[in-house]
């Protein structure tokens, strides 16, 4: 099946976002969008799905907090009592102040460290991965728009993109 | 202006209870001091081997007191201290509740003074808002001057550190008195409050005129005030909160405690802002805000709450931890004898806002927010009382009619200072330069 797609690029986010809803408002495709910078409200614009990174993180944030107090009880408690300025040793509950910023620290480790492992795979991003832009002027000042063109009119498509502000318009055969 | 109508309606409810309350309230007092008389007479006789062990820091505070009771026994010395604890307790209560909405105010003018400096874009359309609740701020601080004046004059005994016979016998507060007497502590609290309040009025005034002003040399004039008023206010508040609440326990300081204070100040102000905010958009003024600036708000709800309890948690922690006996008395007393609501406001001040209002939607629904908003302004008083009424009234604490009234009679006339407050100005400041981008906030 040869997909035909085409890049349109804009030099400005909010003529971008404009051309977004544009496009989707004529029912086009829209494959993906390159943009240098995270532009505010393109998601939604796009009708992308809300993240669940957050949920991820929350549930991340309570395993490190089960660990920490799981580690903490076996270190400080059970298998190693130690009397530090005569604080109670054998309650976790009574020494429970002294765990709490190591509670909090490992919470916020395990959620940061696996919520960005978390991006990284499902964005399938690795090290020494090519670059998947298309135009490297989208890592400089400029915005690429993909939209499928399979069963459209390419003729037709381009002027309706040229009308929506593109600078540049490229058919891309593959 | 139209805004007047129900604001005023609502306002007029309101002035009725609060007159309501002060008779209540003055009954309770009353009430309060014949049921202490028979209290003293029907216990005297009573063994009382349990009250051999009570608690060192109310036993030193009320060394002095006892001045025509010298010859009694100690079982008469202890009621003597119940005595005067329940004496102290409906100003107590009085103290607690005055402060707690002063400190909504100020607060608010705080946050006000944050969004002027920090040229926020968002928050325009909500500052005749906050405007209306810092109009609490003078009547409130007249109020805190007033009652700290009648501390001063020996009408009660909420400070100690007042009472010359204390200080006779303490050298501790004798080596403070430099800094804990009472005509200094009255001119600091003057000044304070004059600070507060000319920077109060200038902004306000500004704020007005330049709905009506052709240029935006006003919104430079509230910038730089806004900045002023930060820094004098950083100072004073700190200042405020060692004199009027630390000082309550002069043995006990915290160097902490002026952050601790205005955590809880700006956490109970921005809920109060989102709350007056959520009322007068169901009511249908307001139109240019949407759920994104509640969202913001709770937000701030939210990010306050945990500032908050990271450093209830950090003075908590090390004075625990260091365990020094003139430090570590603050929390013993409060443990031992205040176990529900010192950790009962740890939970509504931190559990509660941080599960409810995590997640992203609810910051957007007003159900939640203002669930969550109750709940955080009820931990809120618990704290303020929970900072002031150990010292006052040791063990003998209790959540009764002059608490309660004493709270619902500020609620009353807070209430009805801000809502009078905003019907004075159209509730859209038309002329900020922000305000085109505070309309669109969309997030």
């Amino acid at each position: 099946m040869a997909s035909k797609v085409i890049h349109a690029i804009y030099t400005d986010d909010d003529l971008l976002l404009q051309a977004v809803k544009q496009v989707r408002d004529a029912r086009y495709h829209i494959a993906e969008i390159y943009t240098p910078f995270p532009v505010h409200g393109l998601d939604k614009a796009m009708g992308l799905e809300p993240t669940r990174l957050a949920i991820a993180s929350f549930i991340y944030g309570l395993i490190g907090m089960s660990v920490a107090i799981l580690m903490m009880n076996f270190i400080m408690i059970s298998d190693w009592p130690q009397d530090i300025g005569g604080k109670p040793s054998f309650s976790f509950l009574q020494n429970l102040p002294a765990f709490v910023p190591i509670i909090f620290e490992l919470t916020v480790f395990f959620a940061a460290h696996l919520m960005v492992i978390t991006f990284y795979m499902r964005s399938k991003l690795w090290p020494f991965k090519a670059a998947e832009n298309p135009d490297v002027r989208t890592t400089d000042d400029h915005f690429l728009m993909e939209i499928d063109a399979s069963n459209h009119s390419v003729e037709e498509l381009s002027k309706f993109l040229y009308n929506t502000g593109a600078l540049e318009i490229k058919l891309i055969e593959n | 202006m139209i805004v007047g109508a129900i604001g005023l309606v609502y306002g007029f409810i309101a002035a009725p209870d609060t007159i309501e309350d002060v008779k209540e309230m003055m009954a309770a007092d009353a009430h309060h001091g014949s049921e202490e008389v028979a209290v003293v007479e029907n216990d005297t006789h009573l063994e009382n081997p349990e009250h051999a062990e009570e608690s060192h820091v109310t036993a030193e505070g009320h060394e002095g007191q006892e001045a025509h009771g010298e010859e009694a026994s100690h079982g008469d010395e202890h009621y003597e201290h119940i005595l005067h604890q329940l004496q102290n307790k409906p100003w107590a209560a009085v103290y607690i509740a005055a402060f707690f909405f002063f400190m909504i105010a100020l607060g608010t003018m705080a946050f006000y003074a944050i969004q002027q400096a920090a040229q926020a874009g968002w928050s325009p359309v909500l500052f005749r808002v906050m405007e209306g609740i810092t109009a609490y701020l003078l009547p409130g601080s007249i109020i805190m001057f007033v009652l700290l004046a009648l501390s001063g004059f020996h009408f009660n005994h909420l400070f100690i550190w007042m009472d010359p016979e204390v200080v006779a016998h303490d050298e501790l507060i004798q080596n403070k008195t430099a800094y804990l007497n009472v005509p200094f502590l009255l001119i600091r609290a003057a000044i304070y409050i004059a600070g507060w309040n000319i920077f109060r009025y200038l902004m306000r005034r500004n704020s007005l005129r330049l709905d009506e002003a052709t240029d935006d040399r006003l919104h430079k004039t509230n910038f730089k005030l806004a900045a002023g008023f930060l820094v004098f206010f950083l100072v004073s508040e700190s200042m405020m909160s060692w004199d009027w609440i630390m000082s309550v326990d002069p043995h006990w300081f915290s160097t902490l405690f002026g952050w601790y204070v205005f955590a809880s100040m700006i956490v109970s102000a921005v809920t109060m802002i989102a709350l007056v905010t959520i009322y007068l958009k169901s009511r249908g003024f307001l139109e240019y805000v949407n759920d994104s600036h509640i969202h913001d708000l709770a937000k701030f709800m939210f990010g306050f709450s945990i500032f908050w309890t990271y450093l209830w948690f950090s003075q908590f922690m090390l004075i625990w931890y260091s365990n020094i006996p003139e430090e570590v008395t603050y929390f013993i007393t409060r443990i031992d004898d205040y176990t529900l609501p010192f950790f009962g406001m740890v939970v509504m001040n931190f559990v509660f806002p941080v599960l409810l209002l995590m997640n992203s939607d609810y910051k957007r629904i007003n159900l939640f927010v203002i669930m969550a908003g109750i709940i955080i302004l009820c931990g809120h008083y618990m704290d303020i009382y929970v900072m002031i009424m150990p010292s006052t009234v040791g063990e003998s604490w209790f959540i009764g009619i002059p608490e309660i009234s004493a709270l619902l009679m500020f609620a009353g006339l807070f209430v009805f200072i801000v809502f009078s407050g905003l019907t004075k100005a159209p509730l859209l400041p038309k002329r900020n330069p922000f305000i085109k981008e505070s309309k669109h906030f969309h997030y």
